[in-house]
């Protein structure tokens, strides 16, 4: 056990993930050798995943107000008004580096972190999402790794009682070495009763709730911030382990106090544990925080102050209360089992103050301690665009291609691992897994909903991060408006590689700037988020991968969207432009094997004017069904509404189209509907009169797909070969 | 009917529970803690669903040695309607007011999914108001919903038409793939010897208005309702 006298050599600075000219700033700062404990919580919050160093320059760039706003990025989650006094209150975070080291635990307190901070807002979690991406099915990890995560997700969701509702699963070479595990969670809150990280007032209390510390995580933050080699097995310990049982206490207890009115401010203790989230809710404030470690809840003996600091023990939480009401605040958190410690108080010094066994472990400007962070403007380059694509043939046979795409590991059904998910506790979900968006009901109202979604297309983005990043945006804010929400705000987890790296921070940069155009464009602020650097492994990065979380609102249930084919008779229209765009095709890699040219470009004004009207339409109650398109194109969203609904469908394609482009590209702004006999007039006279392009393919009905001189295929051996793929990749018969 | 949802560390649909009681009978059920051991006096106990204490150590194990349990074990013997539902199945067996216990789903794995069960008994206020036979859906979500019991046990259950619900599919018919966990001989839910404690994995709570998909479920509330007297 190191001694906080201990020596500060340069491998102890370096092992910190310091670099020597950070740790000359820290000499400067403070004017002396820092002690252990304070270099081991200037690493904590100086590292790229606490500091957000390399990104906070381009993060600025991004729209984060609109007048449904009320918290923006800097909280632990963003606000948003949902009318009649209420918010809803949500954000995605990352827990990729973890959950490779140890699947199971590191998605589950992926999850734990996300809900924690939520809850630690006011708001009561109502959904939860998560965007996954794993490496190639046939590489040796990859099973593993989902069963893990999977189960973990689950495990912790399904325990704690939040309804996990949607999200994506994929794969790709790219993720071997790194997975990514990225975890939304949305709550609901009155509007006037949010809670925030702010400390207000001179000695006040400083308040630990929660579960014992122990050394579990300590560093975690830290190796979350470093690339993996081929001994990242021995960063094990550095992974937490979570307690959904304690945390749903934690949740209950939390809520109860934060009704008694005990509680001034609030953090959640999550990555660098009690020294982010002290720091953050005295600087925050103004003040100073004095902290007395030897009153900190432990369930192992002899921890020293360093490991106190550092450690990411799940399921804590850090509260400035009313001291009038203290005694009532630890009432309620005896009767939820939980612990309750004043560990420390407020000062006006401006210090943030360690003392342990009688001693001052460490004593720093608290200001500084964010504020100063450093920031980087690193070199970044963009790449150059991507050639052109050279002609892409038809597929031999229409039908076996389209049943080649739906049983492909990225465009398979997801059943086998949604159906671990608790999707329907609570009793709102209106909308399952499998549908464009979920949608939940608003507690307490017959009609009011929220709808979710996740979604980045990584391809897109390694090919050109500007037009990947628009069209992450606007494939979440598609997909809202294909349930009939109206598209609120967005989270955003911007998962990247090594930004040391000028083409990894050229592709952050590229992205950052087409979120912000979409965002503007669309009027969808970026409300929340998390930044996921070092996503390499032995020198080699992820594809780029900014997810995008969205939030929609749907004032009346009752004319909701679903994707599924309804009735037979009713007129298959394809709404938006005919299909073209083959470069970066789910068609193009999945059939031909390549992996090439551009991605579609995103018309912004175009995507925003057929949404909207799609939008009306679906309020209106005009189209029976609805599909946005996207990855596959034409063909799989066909498909996907006829495997939902149970019947098929006869179409028959423009004579003057390429069919396999028309079928299978991937242009945006476009959706697919149905419109029954009685509402077609008023549909077709809609689009005209919107200027919006549609065009009417056929008709549902039938027990078959038929695109009319190219395929027939039955509804029934499509699903087969869609349901198929995941259940026999996880049994290792594939 | 006037009903109390008992509620445990780590219980997690209880307010799924209280919503479908309030919205089927028209009054707000009661919410009694697991350290008490008055329980106001009511026509319906309901031990929801969840993890209690985190299901650490067995499902179910440690709240059936809490205060309340004993309580209500008096109030059931002394016939007052008790329904267990998932976790709360687990709980009433572990607590002995149901025979057999619940084990890891043959699969290994947490299973959320809408099931179809068939109504093999009428005999009970809970399954009144359905006809033997009938073919109803109703989601499940558990890990550990694996009914076992001995021979004897079965032998009395079925013997006694205690069985209350099978799993089977969509046409009635018990197959393997339309058991979720591979129960003993498909069985979803049972009553106590005297008919009045019903213990089920599936979640009548979820499928009772037509937000959920289906209203297959009510008819177990309503049966309720209409069958229990007003305790006051």
């Amino acid at each position: 056990m190191l001694r906080n006298d201990t020596p500060i050599t340069p491998e102890l600075v370096a092992s910190h993930g310091l670099k020597p000219d950070e740790y000359q700033r820290i000499l400067d700062l403070i004017g002396r050798t820092p002690t252990l404990t304070e270099l081991g919580i200037f690493s904590a919050m100086w590292n790229e995943h606490c500091s957000y160093k390399s990104s906070k320059k381009w993060l600025r760039t991004l729209p984060t107000t609109g007048p449904r706003v009320i918290c923006g990025p800097g909280e632990n989650a963003g606000v948003v008004d949902i009318g009649d006094g209420e918010a809803v209150i949500f954000k995605m975070e990352s827990h990729n580096h973890p959950s490779f080291i140890e699947p199971y635990q590191g998605a589950a307190t992926g999850v734990g972190g996300i809900l924690r901070d939520v809850f630690t807002m006011g708001a009561r979690p109502i959904a939860a999402l998560n965007a996954l991406r794993f490496g190639a099915p046939d590489h040796p990890k990859t099973r593993h790794l989902v069963s893990g995560v999977v189960s973990g997700v689950g495990g912790y969701g399904n325990s704690f009682g939040v309804p996990t509702v949607g999200g994506e699963v994929n794969f790709h070479a790219r993720y071997n070495g790194n997975i990514l595990v990225n975890a939304f969670a949305a709550g609901l809150a009155r509007t006037d009763s949010i809670f925030y990280s702010k400390a207000e007032g001179v000695g006040l209390p400083v308040v630990y709730l929660g579960s014992k510390t122990g050394r579990d995580g300590v560093g975690g933050a830290t190796m979350a911030s470093a690339e993996f080699d081929d001994q990242i097995e021995e960063k094990r310990p550095t992974v937490q382990v979570g307690d959904p049982f304690s945390e749903k206490l934690l949740l209950e207890a939390c809520l109860e106090l934060m009704a008694s009115g005990a509680v001034i401010a609030i953090q959640d203790m999550g990555a660098a544990g009690l020294t982010c989230s002290a720091v953050e809710m005295g600087a925050k404030g103004d003040l100073g925080i004095e902290l007395d470690l030897d009153k900190v809840p432990v369930r192992e003996a002899a921890m020293t102050a360093y490991e106190m600091m550092l450690s990411e023990s799940q399921e804590r939480m850090l509260m400035v209360l009313r001291p009038e009401k203290e005694a009532e605040a630890e009432a309620i958190f005896r009767k939820w089992d939980l612990d309750f410690a004043v560990i420390g108080r407020t000062t006006d010094d401006l210090r943030f103050r360690i003392l342990h066994g009688g001693a001052v472990m460490a004593d720093l400007p608290i200001k500084d301690l964010g504020d100063q962070a450093p920031e980087y403007d690193r070199p970044h380059v963009a790449r150059p665009a991507p050639a052109p694509i050279e002609a892409v043939p038809p597929p031999n046979d229409y039908a076996e291609a389209l049943l080649k795409i739906v049983g492909s590991p990225d465009m398979a059904s997801r059943r086998w691992v949604w159906e671990q998910y608790d999707h329907l506790i609570q009793g709102n979900t209106a909308q399952r897994p499998g549908g464009d968006a979920a949608v939940v009901r608003v507690i307490g109202h017959e009609t009011k909903a929220l709808a979710f979604s996740l979604d980045v297309t990584p391809r897109y983005c390694e090919a050109d991060p500007v037009e990947g990043g628009k069209q992450a945006v606007a494939e979440c804010w598609r997909n809202l408006t294909a349930v009939g929400a109206e598209p609120l705000a967005v989270t955003d987890n911007l998962n990247f590689g090594n930004p040391e790296k000028p083409e990894i921070m050229g592709q952050l940069v590229g992205a950052i700037e087409g979120i912000g155009a979409a965002c503007r464009a669309l009027d969808f602020p970026v409300v929340s988020g998390n930044v996921s650097l070092y996503n390499e492994t032995n020198g080699l990065a992820i594809l780029p991968t900014p997810a995008i979380g969205g939030v929609g609102l749907l004032p009346d249930i009752g004319t909701m969207a679903t994707i599924g084919f309804k009735a037979a008779g009713d007129t298959v229209v394809l709404v938006g432009k005919p299909g073209r765009h083959l470069g970066q095709s789910i068609y193009l890699r999945e059939i031909l094997g390549r992996e090439e040219g551009p991605p579609p470009t995103v018309d912004l004004a175009e995507e925003r004017r057929t949404g909207d009207f799609v939008r009306r339409a679906i309020r209106e109650q005009i189209v029976s069904a609805c599909h946005d398109l996207s990855d596959g194109g034409l063909a799989l969203a066909l498909a996907e509404m006829a495997m939902a609904g149970g019947v098929g469908a006869t179409v028959a394609l423009p004579e003057d189209a390429a069919p396999h482009a028309y079928l299978f590209g991937e242009d945006q702004a476009r959706y697919l509907v149905t419109v029954s006999p009685a509402s077609r007039g008023a549909f077709f006279a809609g689009a005209q009169a919107a200027g919006i392009a549609a065009a009417e393919l056929g008709t549902v009905g039938g027990d078959d797909l038929v695109v009319r001189d190219l395929l027939t295929i039955s509804v029934e051996k499509l699903a087969r070969a869609h349901e198929d793929w995941f259940p026999a990749f996880m049994a290792g018969e594939l | 009917m006037k009903a109390a949802v008992v509620v445990f560390p780590g219980s997690n649909r209880e307010r799924d529970m209280i919503a479908a009681l309030e919205q089927i009978s028209g009054r707000r059920p009661d919410v009694v803690w697991h350290a008490d051991t008055e329980l106001p006096k009511v026509d319906l106990i309901v031990v929801p669903g969840g993890f209690s204490y985190g299901d650490y150590l067995r499902s179910g194990a440690i709240a059936a040695r809490a205060p309340i349990m004993r309580t209500i074990a008096e109030r059931a013997a002394a016939g007052v309607a008790v329904l267990g539902v998932c976790n709360g199945f687990q709980i009433l067996c572990e607590a002995g007011l149901l025979p057999g216990v619940l084990m890891r789903n043959a699969g290994l794995r947490f299973v959320c999914k809408e099931v179809h069960l068939r109504v093999e008994t009428t005999a009970s206020p809970f399954t009144a108001d359905y006809e033997a036979g009938d073919v109803i859906r109703c989601p499940v979500a558990h890990g550990d919903g694996n009914y076992r019991c001995d021979d004897e046990t079965f032998r009395r259950l079925t013997g006694d038409e205690r069985i209350a619900f099978r799993y089977v599919d969509a046409t009635g018919a018990r197959t393997p793939a339309a058991n979720p966990n591979g129960s003993l001989d498909d069985i979803a839910g049972i009553l106590s010897e005297a008919r009045n404690v019903l213990g089920m994995m599936p979640h009548p709570e979820n499928l009772i208005e037509p937000l959920h998909g289906g209203t297959d479920c009510r008819p177990l509330f309503e049966s309720l309702v209409e069958r229990l007297g007003v305790a006051a």
